[in-house]
Order: C-alpha cells, then structure tokens, then sequence
C-alpha cells in the first residue's frame, strides 16, 4: 500500500525515470548542443585575438633575457646587499666574466646590453666594450673589470644589474608612466623636460574629449533634423550620413589631405576671395587643427545614428504639451526635450570617445608632430625603435582606459543593442 | 515644408538659420567625398583644381592616374590581394559567426552576456592593440608576414559584426515555424535548411559584408601583421600617401567610393527585405 502511493507522487516518463531528472537531463542536452555552436568561434577568438592580447599583457613586464644570459651574475646579484655602499665581491666579477664570455660567444650579451640602456643610456657601449674584452680578463676580476671601463666601479651601474635581473620587470611601466628609478632606488617623477608619455595621454584624452564635443555640436542639430521630417527626406539626408561611414577611412583622410593642405583647395579658395595672401596660407594639415578636422568629419556618423535612434522615439506632443502649459520654445526644450536625448548623447559620446583616443592612422597622416596621439608612439616603438616592452607597455594603458569607458558604454546601452546600418 | 501663416517673424529667422546651419554641416560629411571625384581627373599631379580644370578646359582633365592605377604592378598586386584576403577572412568569420548566433540565441544558452562581451571584443578594442598584439604574438609562431595570419586576424576582426547582425536577424525570428515545420513531418535538417537558412539569410549576408568591408578597409593590422607581399589596397594608399603623394590615390579613393556606394545599396535593399518579412511596414 506505501509502496504504491510513493510510486503515483513522483511522476516518471514511459520507461520508469522521473521525470524531473529526465527533463533536467533533457535540458542539460540543449545546453550543451548550444555550448557546442558557440564553441568554434570561441575556440579561434581565443586563439587568434585574446592569446595576442595576453601576448602583449606578457611582454610589458617580462625580463626574461637579463637572467637568462647573464645566468651565473644574476642569482648572486639577487643576494648581493647594496645598501652598505660597497661594490659586489669578487665572486660576482667572477660571474660576471663567465657571463660575459659566453654571452659574447653567443652574441646574446649585446641585446643584454640594448635591454639595460632602456633603464640608464651607456649601458649598451658598456657591455659592447666589455664584451669584447672579457675573455683575456684574469683575477682579481674586480680590477679587471674596473680597468676595461670605469663603469663597472660605479656602484650605480651595479644597483641598476641587480633591479633588472629578475625575470619580471615593472621598468617598461614607468617609463611609459614618465616615471624612473631615483639615484637611492626611489620611483620618482621624470623632469619637466623628459616626460613625453603622461603630456601624450594628456593630449590624447584632450583631444578625443574635443572631437567628442565638435561631433556631439554637429551631430545634435541634423539628427533632430532627421528625426522631424517625414521618412522619405529623412532616408535621403540619412543617405549623406552613411555615404561617408561606409567610404573607406584612408579615402576621407586622404579628401582632407587634399582640402586642407597648403597648396590645397581650402587655402586656394581662401587665396582666389582674397581672404589670404598668397605667400601667408594657413597651416591646417601636419598639426593638431588637422587631426581634429579630420577625425570629427570621420566619427561624425558614430555620433548621429544613436542620437537619431533616440530622437526619432520621443514623441512630438511632448514639446507641443510643453508649450501648450506655457513654456517657451527654449525653456521646452532644455526641460523637456534635451533631457530625453542624454542617453543617446551617452551612447554616441562615449563610442566617439573610445574610437577616437585609440585611433592611428588619421593621426599619423595629417597630426604631424603636435597632432599625434598614443597609438602613434606605441606604432613607433613597434617598428621604428624596436623597444617592444614599452610598446607593450603604452598598449595595455591605453586598453585599461578603453575597458573602463567600454563598462560605462555597456551600463549605459548595452552591447547587446548596438546596431548598424 | 512651408512655415504656418502665424509664424512670427523671430521664428521665421530662428527657423532658415537652423535650416541653413543643418546644411552646413551635411555640406561638411559630403564635400570632402564629392571634391576628390574630379580631382581624380587631373591632368598634373596636385591635388587641387588648375585653372584649365575651373574653365573647364578638356586639357585640364586626364585619365592617366586610371590609367597608372590599372597598369601599376603594385596597384594590380593590392587589388589582388584585397580580394583573396578579404574573401577568406569573410568566409571564416560568416561561417564561425553564424554558427555561434545561432547558439546564441537558444534559450538554453549559458553564461550568455559573458560569452556575447568575449566575442564583441575584438571590434571594441583599439585597433592598435589588437595590430600590437597580434604582431607580438604571430611573429612568435611563424605567421607574421603571411597570407595566413592576415587572414585569421581579419576573420578575428570581422567575427563580431556577424554575430551581431545575425543574432538580431534571429531576435526577431518566430520559434512557432520550427515547430510548425517539425509537427508537419519536417526533420531537424530540413527545417534547418527550408525554414531557418532562407529567413535569416539577409542577416548572414549583411553580416558577412560588414566582415568584408572590415577586411578591405582595414590597414592598422595589415601593417604590422602583413608585409609588402600581402599589400592591401589600404596598405599602398597608406605607404602612398606618407612617401610620396601621387593623383593614383585620388583615382582609387574615387573608385573605393563607387564601390560603397553600391555596398551601402545593397545593405539597404537587405534590410528593407528583412523587415518587410518581419511583417513591418516603412511607415
């Protein structure tokens, strides 16, 4: 009798399963074959974009080559206590010149030598000279040392070996902070004159936040244009709006090139109306004004769809209820309209933003020299100077910045909800 | 559109000078675009326009940077490779990006937001990064200065414009038609291929040339992962215009410019395709 009113309670599929587990069994398979559709993409993003971005996030602080080379200085440098003003011992030197040795042999002590001149200049002709000396060094080493060059007698030189010969270093992160080692081994600020990176972020932000600002002024009075015309105008006008977003980014930087130049149209025509002489045309390209002409005009259309998109929602009898209560034009609009549109201004903003303080190749076009942005000087570490930690460095700033707009842009819209077209 | 009769003369005013300033700045988005078109056509090497070009004197005028542009064996040899780089970065990242919407927009899918912000990333972050990033990494293994590796990082660039296209595409998509077809006797695959496949297909292909124009656009990434075997026509106009700045580049902007002209076509006969099988009416 117990038995069999348990049995009825539980309700069981056809061969005798609950059917609670078989439908949670059911489900668990959904799950999985969506998993499985997912997987592929997932599989080839990560490999082919998060491992590189991981990549970079590994070499701005990696240090591998100093104590991998110099494999017999660096563990003894470690324990050396400099704090009592005396160079290393002997054994060290000892160290050192086997190090040196074989390291020349293998020609990998000179890109020891190129690594350390990122910490202090010099260090590269040191160990180049050194390098070519320290197979004919005999004991006492020290001397030996001392006697190829006066450096190694500095007991800087020596601090500085013993901070670099770990495997991990945080040097390519002050350097791209404006930051350095202080004679006592103190971070301290770089001077005035030397920093470069903190002026360019500075820049960078300023600049961005300008074209935010010129693309918000433009993009607000045609998206409500746009938004209070009957459809048909509105799909022609919207027309001159994606023309230029879906035109290639190299074709509308070049347009400006020919524009803006000296001997450009803008400063033909200003010289043809006699606004201008001729020997007096205006500098607008290779400068700041070029980037911010060039890159508003590019990011313009970034600005106007979300705006359009929200504008097009508010009803017109809102502004009409408003004035009908008695607000004037103005006032309707400040408390009524503009506060309906902020988060489209947030969703627009925040995109230029983004887009704008990583951009590169409008900037290296038409920036010049006062017109380059961060991404710039990370391009150049790249290929030109070849200082990949910095490079590396500079990088995952400038993403720290940019997933850190990207949370406000996903609170504020929503990934989910970007649209294109 | 006419003013009301009882407009007051400050509204008139207010009304032709916002008017008048909205032209302005659609002036501003099209006449750069417009002015390289008959700057392409001129018959000495600046980019401006010579007095014969303004009296329009057939002597001002010149096909030669066509001419250059069709004959050059740089030209040729980036036009080649745009294509055949494009195409294969498409067809990974239609395919990937397809599949993976699709499991998306299952009910059933776990961790949804997490896996949506891993797979929109590559689109969020700066280009720069990614070209570093990549640069560091694909040099390590090999893939650096490769048809390979431009491609797979063009398919990684062009992933999440077709995911997102297509899960919207598929957002709208009504699940009654799956069951519908199935209790009629279809099986899985049937209604895979007679009932999903033709609904979602303009979002796949506008998906797809979202991925495209990605790749042919793209030069950031082409620079440090590609060398100048795997030039792009971005790539040659980018070392063109820093070396040394011929006309040939004004030719090919206008010829680029044709060519999204008639993408932005396309795209806009999709999209008035999917909503009109959505049921919704352009009002």
């Amino acid at each position: 009798m117990t038995t069999e009113a348990a049995t009825q309670q539980v309700m069981t599929t056809a061969d005798g399963t609950p059917l609670k587990v078989s439908l949670a069994k059911a489900q668990r398979r959904l799950k999985i074959r969506a998993l499985l559709l997912v997987a592929p993409l997932l599989l080839f993003i990560l490999i082919t974009f998060f491992v590189p971005v991981f990549d970079m996030l590994f070499r701005s602080v990696e240090n591998q080559i100093v104590p991998e080379v110099l494999e017999n200085t660096a563990p003894l440098l470690l324990k050396w206590d400099d704090r009592d003003g005396e160079l290393p011992p002997e054994e060290v030197f000892a160290a050192a010149k086997e190090d040196f040795v074989k390291g020349a042999k293998a020609k990998t002590i000179l890109r020891v030598g190129s690594r350390m001149n990122y910490e202090q200049s010099g260090f590269s002709s040191l160990f180049r000279k050194t390098a070519r000396r320290a197979k004919n060094f005999e004991s006492p080493y020290k001397e030996a040392f001392i006697k190829a060059d006066r450096k190694w007698g500095d007991l800087d030189t020596w601090r500085i070996l013993k901070r670099e010969s770990g495997a991990f270093t945080i040097s390519y992160y002050l350097a791209a902070m404006d930051l350095s080692y202080g004679p006592s081994g103190d971070i301290t600020m770089k001077p005035k004159g030397e920093a470069i990176y903190l002026t360019l972020f500075w820049r960078t932000l300023k600049l961005s936040f300008l074209i935010t600002i010129l693309c918000l002024a433009l993009a607000y009075p045609i998206s409500y244009l746009m938004s209070t015309l009957p459809l048909k105008t509105s799909n022609l006008l919207m027309i001159l709006v994606l023309l230029p977003f879906w035109t290639s980014l190299l074709v509308r930087t070049t347009a400006w090139i020919a524009l803006l130049q000296q001997e450009g149209v803008i400063n033909d025509l200003l010289v043809y109306f006699g606004l201008i002489t001729d020997d007096n045309r205006l500098a607008m390209i290779h400068n700041a004004t070029g980037t911010v002409v060039a890159m508003t005009h590019i990011l313009l259309p970034f600005m106007v769809l979300p705006l359009f998109s929200v504008m097009k929602t508010i009803p017109p009898t809102y502004m009409r209820a408003a004035k009908n209560l008695g607000a004037t034009p103005t006032v309707a609009f400040i408390r009524v309209y503009f506060p309906n549109t902020v988060s489209g201004i947030g969703a627009g903003g925040i995109l230029v933003f983004i887009i704008s303080i990583g951009y590169y190749i409008t900037p290296a076009l038409v920036g010049g020299v006062d017109g380059t942005l961060i991404s710039n000087f990370i391009a150049y570490h790249m290929s030109t100077s070849l200082n990949w930690g910095l490079a590396a460095a500079l990088g995952v700033l400038l993403l720290g910045i940019v997933l850190v707009l990207y949370y406000f842009y996903d609170k504020i819209v929503g990934v989910d909800n970007m649209k294109f077209g | 559109m006419a003013l009301p009769a009882y407009t007051t003369p400050g509204e008139r005013v207010w009304f032709y000078s916002y008017r008048t300033i909205c032209g302005l700045i659609f002036f501003f988005l099209i006449a750069p675009i417009v002015v390289i078109i008959p700057l392409s056509f001129n018959a000495v090497p600046f980019f401006t326009f010579t007095e014969e070009m303004l009296k329009f004197d057939p002597a001002g005028y010149s096909l030669k940077w066509y001419e250059d542009f069709f004959t050059s064996l740089n030209w040729r040899g980036a036009v080649k490779n745009s294509g055949i780089i494009a195409l294969f970065s498409t067809l990974i990242a239609t395919f990937l990006g397809t599949v993976a919407a699709l499991g998306l927009s299952k009910s059933e899918m776990p961790f949804k937001s997490t896996i949506m912000a891993l797979l929109i990333s590559p689109m969020i972050v700066p280009l720069i990064i990614s070209a570093a990033g990549m640069y560091f990494f694909y040099s390590r293994i090999g893939l650096q200065g490769t048809y390979i590796g431009v491609i797979l990082a063009h398919a990684a660039l062009g992933t999440p414009f077709v995911v997102i296209t297509v899960t919207a595409t598929l957002s709208g998509f009504d699940l009654v038609l799956i069951r519908s077809a199935a209790s009629l006797g279809a099986t899985p695959t049937t209604t895979f291929f007679r009932i999903i496949v033709p609904l979602i297909l303009p979002g796949v292909i506008s998906g797809a040339l979202f991925a495209f124009i990605t790749s042919f656009d793209e030069v950031v990434v082409v620079l440090f992962v590609g060398s100048y075997e795997q030039r792009t026509i971005p790539w040659q106009m980018f070392s063109g215009i820093r070396e040394r700045i011929s006309p040939t580049i004004l030719a090919v902007a206008t010829i680029l410019v044709i060519v999204s002209i008639m993408l932005l076509t396309v795209v806009e006969l999709l999209r008035r395709r999917t909503e009109r099988l959505r049921g919704v009416t352009p009002a």
